[in-house]
């Protein structure tokens, strides 16, 4: 029996150790919005806030997730007002939407540790994650507008 | 006449306090857990629209989301002209029915950037019609003619005598008169959303991880599986270890389906797990000897077969001039990299079987079954005991139109005798794709004096779709030939012909099918021309465009934009390259530099695009900016190389895609028009390669002629 802390909550999920942590929270807490797009580490679209950092939860055991502090997109604001949401949907960033989360994740750990990201800044976080239909230019935007920078 | 508090307050009122509209997507009535109807039974006086004595308003959607934004531009239509206010819209997505076909294709499928086209005309009339009946009953309970009465949204009004009254007090009245056989539209200049750039009515979903994708489907009691596939395509499996995947806890079962070997389980990591203890041993099949090096052998060799002509104008042969351009142009397989992998879920029981897949093909026919044949086939109950709920797709880009996925879902279902969910990896999805075939053209062009062509004739060798689904070999594959056959140079001497290969790669359409490999040859041969004839590129094709309007109107804009004649700053230079596909004209300008180690910088792409009546503008817009990037992921970063009959990539370390730090600026002007919409999903990705392309000749005297670029030569 594992003891994790996710969004808040204690919880006990019953999986083996080895289990990736993108699993535990997709199927056992059923969270699923983190979700699954490469299993290396090469996509980020699992990606969540451990001790608040962004990592890659495919990459994470879950026996060493124990005693951390786990943020998923559903933990990141009671209802979407997060400022990195509100800036993705006045900027209209998403398409299919699939990465999205993951970008949402890294972007909110960008602006915790940078709040005025330079366009090198957001190449070097936002490049962890990919996007299939190309919203790159709307994410830098929305980046952009929720550090303040954007008056338009 | 009421003054009760209805659902449409409400919902505005919520609307007003949070940060747009609430979206509720909902799934046909059987599925566990399904809410009831909040107030008796709606009024459906179309497939589309569902009216409820409280007010509310559903608008289904019948097309498959997978983030072109169908699922907002189609309510659009309806919503315009049924007249009711945005905030008040509910979606559903819709069953898999007869009523849903695509009357461009003849079935229930997204696919062709065809949505809002085919929908154009019959969505607004169903629209419409519904608002005819209204305002009918409400000048019928008023006594007062019809003619007098008009609509604000959610309300008919009789302006002479100032009487007003909700759509949801209409609906027992409005249910009980006939649908109008003709219909008045709405003139363009009274549009309320359509040609707004109206808030995407997913977004909020998307942003909280709420939007719910295939591999997010869970349903009670469910199962999930991971596939063994043969890696050599056409191979089986001859013999496995079912003990030893069984002995890993959680697995369930172990199961042979027609694509390989499904391990059951109770999540994705012990079904995983239990596929790699399988030692699953293959009978390889006919394909083991398959290699890219011998694929493009092949290819040139069948360049020297006559092949069947696909376009002839003129008599080339007849044709003078004083100089020749010859040119041979190759692509490779592309993979579709759908950010979500392959996957479906099926519940297959004695009476009714329930598919919930992120799926881009609902109902077919005989001849091309859709999902819903595909399932009754399988299950062997009738296709009115099938159900296919569609999710949201995470991108499709023409992958999610075959249904294999579903198939593995239903047979692995029907052998556990529980609800199954199975989930390709990204292996699984790299290596078991439908490829973008590979292709080689020759072209040779005459040059009269002036540089002018005046005889032009291209040779193509394409792997076959068509073929490669059963189709004759002889026979002329169009998917081959889009983008070099409706070549639209005034060019009076004119031979295309064309020759189908087939190599055992399964084959399958790729954003923009033909027109993005050919947009890449043709365009770049086209600038050879230009070159070779000392001319402007711009002006090279503008001297050819004079008969198409359409053409030259998005190369003028782009170049414009793009300032074409004022020089770029030092160590970049521009490339230019215009495509009709869909039906949508496209020009794109695209702006690049070197890297110290010649890799290619794209720094800007300036695009112009006629699609006939914009819907939806910032749709529009996103679109253009996202084939403009998928098509650059086929023009600088990956492609798929096959070696002893597999598939050699298997992820994103080594099947690249565009990253942050690759993504140019990208700026989209549109060409107004009041023609009506035609496509928007693909016809961005056709001219990116070869602006490309045609950069990085005008920068190093470099000419590329084969796909991807990687570093230039010096």
């Amino acid at each position: 029996m594992l003891a994790l802390k996710v969004n808040g909550k204690n919880v006990n999920v019953d999986v083996p150790p080895d289990t990736p942590l993108l699993w535990v929270l997709r199927e056992a807490l059923h969270l699923t919005g983190t979700k699954f797009g490469c299993g290396i580490g090469q996509c980020g679209a699992c990606t969540v806030h451990l001790d608040g950092v962004a990592q890659k939860s495919c990459q994470i055991p879950a026996g060493s997730a124990a005693g951390k502090s786990v943020l998923t997109i559903e933990g990141l604001s009671a209802d979407g007002d997060h400022p990195v949401q509100q800036a993705w949907i006045a900027e209209q960033v998403p398409q299919c939407g699939y990465c999205q989360s993951g970008q949402i994740m890294r972007a909110a750990h960008l602006l915790s540790q940078k709040p005025k990201p330079s366009d090198a800044d957001i190449d070097e976080a936002m490049s962890e994650n990919l996007c299939r239909c190309g919203t790159y230019q709307r994410i830098r935007r929305a980046i952009h507008r929720a550090a303040g920078e954007v008056t338009a | 006449m009421s003054t009760s508090f209805s659902r449409r307050d409400f919902l505005r009122a919520g609307a007003v306090a949070g940060a747009g509209l609430t979206l509720a997507v909902t799934f046909p009535a059987c599925t566990a857990g399904g809410e009831q109807p909040p107030a008796g039974p709606p009024w459906s006086p179309n497939a589309w629209i569902r009216l409820r004595s409280d007010g509310s308003v559903t608008l289904v959607v019948d097309r498959s989301e997978m983030g072109q934004g169908v699922l907002t531009a189609l309510p659009m239509l309806l919503a315009e002209e049924l007249d009711v206010p945005w905030e008040s819209i509910s979606l559903e997505q819709s069953p898999a029915h007869q009523d849903y076909i695509n009357p461009d294709f003849g079935i229930q499928g997204t696919g062709g950037s065809s949505s809002v086209h085919a929908a154009w005309k019959p969505l607004r009339e169903a629209g419409a019609k519904a608002r005819q009946m209204l305002i009918t009953a409400a000048a019928a309970s008023w006594g007062a003619p019809p003619a007098e009465c008009s609509t604000e949204p959610g309300r008919v009004v009789h302006a002479r005598t100032r009487r007003r009254i909700e759509y949801g007090e209409l609906v027992e009245r409005a249910a009980a008169l006939p649908v109008p056989e003709t219909v008045t539209l709405k003139d363009p200049k009274d549009f309320r959303y359509i040609g707004k750039p109206m808030p995407r009515l997913d977004t909020p979903d998307k942003v909280r991880g709420r939007a719910r994708f295939g591999l997010d489907v869970e349903v009670p009691g469910m199962l999930v599986a991971v596939v063994a596939r043969c890696p050599v395509f056409g191979g089986s499996a001859k013999s496995w270890d079912e003990a030893a995947a069984r002995a890993i806890p959680g697995v369930k079962h172990v199961v042979r389906i027609s694509s390989g070997v499904a391990v059951v389980a109770e999540g994705y990591w012990p079904a995983t797990k239990g596929r790699a203890a399988l030692g699953v041993v293959w009978d390889e099949g006919p394909n083991a000897g398959v290699n890219t090096e011998d694929i493009r052998s092949q290819l040139a060799a069948l360049g020297a077969r006559p092949g069947v002509i696909a376009r002839k104008d003129g008599n080339l042969a007849a044709a003078r001039g004083v100089r020749e351009v010859a040119a041979v142009y190759e692509a490779p397989y592309q993979a579709h990299a759908c950010m979500e992998p392959m996957n479906a879920t099926a519940h297959v029981e004695a009476d009714r079987c329930t598919v919930w897949a992120p799926t881009q093909f609902q109902f077919g026919n005989p001849q091309m079954p859709g999902a819903q044949q595909l399932v009754a086939q399988l299950t062997g109950l009738d296709p009115s005991k099938v159900q296919i709920n569609t999710t949201l797709l995470g991108g499709g880009f023409g992958r999610r139109f075959f249904n294999d996925f579903i198939a593995e879902a239903v047979e692995t279902s029907k052998a556990a005798g529980a609800p199954v969910k199975v989930i390709w990896s990204r292996e699984d999805d790299t290596q078991h794709d439908f490829y973008r075939p590979a292709a080689r053209a020759s072209f040779r062009a005459k040059l009269d004096a002036d540089g002018s062509p005046v005889g032009f004739s291209s040779h193509i060798v394409c792997a076959s779709i068509n073929v490669s689904m059963g189709a004759p070999a002889d026979k002329l594959d169009d998917n081959s030939v889009d983008g070099i056959m409706n070549l639209p140079y005034d060019i009076p001497n004119v031979s295309i012909a064309a020759v189908n290969a087939r190599f055992g790669v399964p084959l399958g359409f790729w954003r923009s099918v033909g027109a993005s490999q050919n947009g890449f040859m043709l365009e770049s041969f086209i600038d050879e021309l230009a070159w070779a004839a000392g001319a402007d590129p711009v002006e090279y094709r503008r001297g050819l465009l004079g008969k198409q309007a359409r053409h030259l109107g998005v190369l003028d804009l782009a170049a414009e934009k793009a300032g074409w004649t004022t020089p770029p700053p030092a160590g970049r230079a521009r490339g230019i390259a215009v495509v009709e596909s869909f039906h949508s004209y496209v020009a794109e300008v695209a702006e690049v530099s070197l890297n110290p180690d010649r890799t290619v910088r794209v720094h800007k792409v300036v695009a112009a695009v006629d699609c006939g009546t914009v819907v939806n503008p910032d749709i529009v817009k996103a679109q253009l900016e996202s084939a403009i990037i998928y098509g650059l992921s086929a023009a600088l970063h990956g492609e798929i190389t096959v070696r002893n009959g597999r598939v050699e990539q298997s992820n994103f370390h080594d099947y690249p895609l565009p990253r942050m730090r690759d993504m140019p600026e990208v700026e989209v002007h549109m060409v107004p028009s009041t023609v009506a919409p035609t496509g928007i999903g693909e016809p961005g990705t056709p001219p990116i390669a070869a602006a490309v392309a045609n950069a990085i000749y005008a920068l190093t005297r470099q000419r590329i002629r084969r796909l991807p670029i990687r570093a230039v030569p010096v």
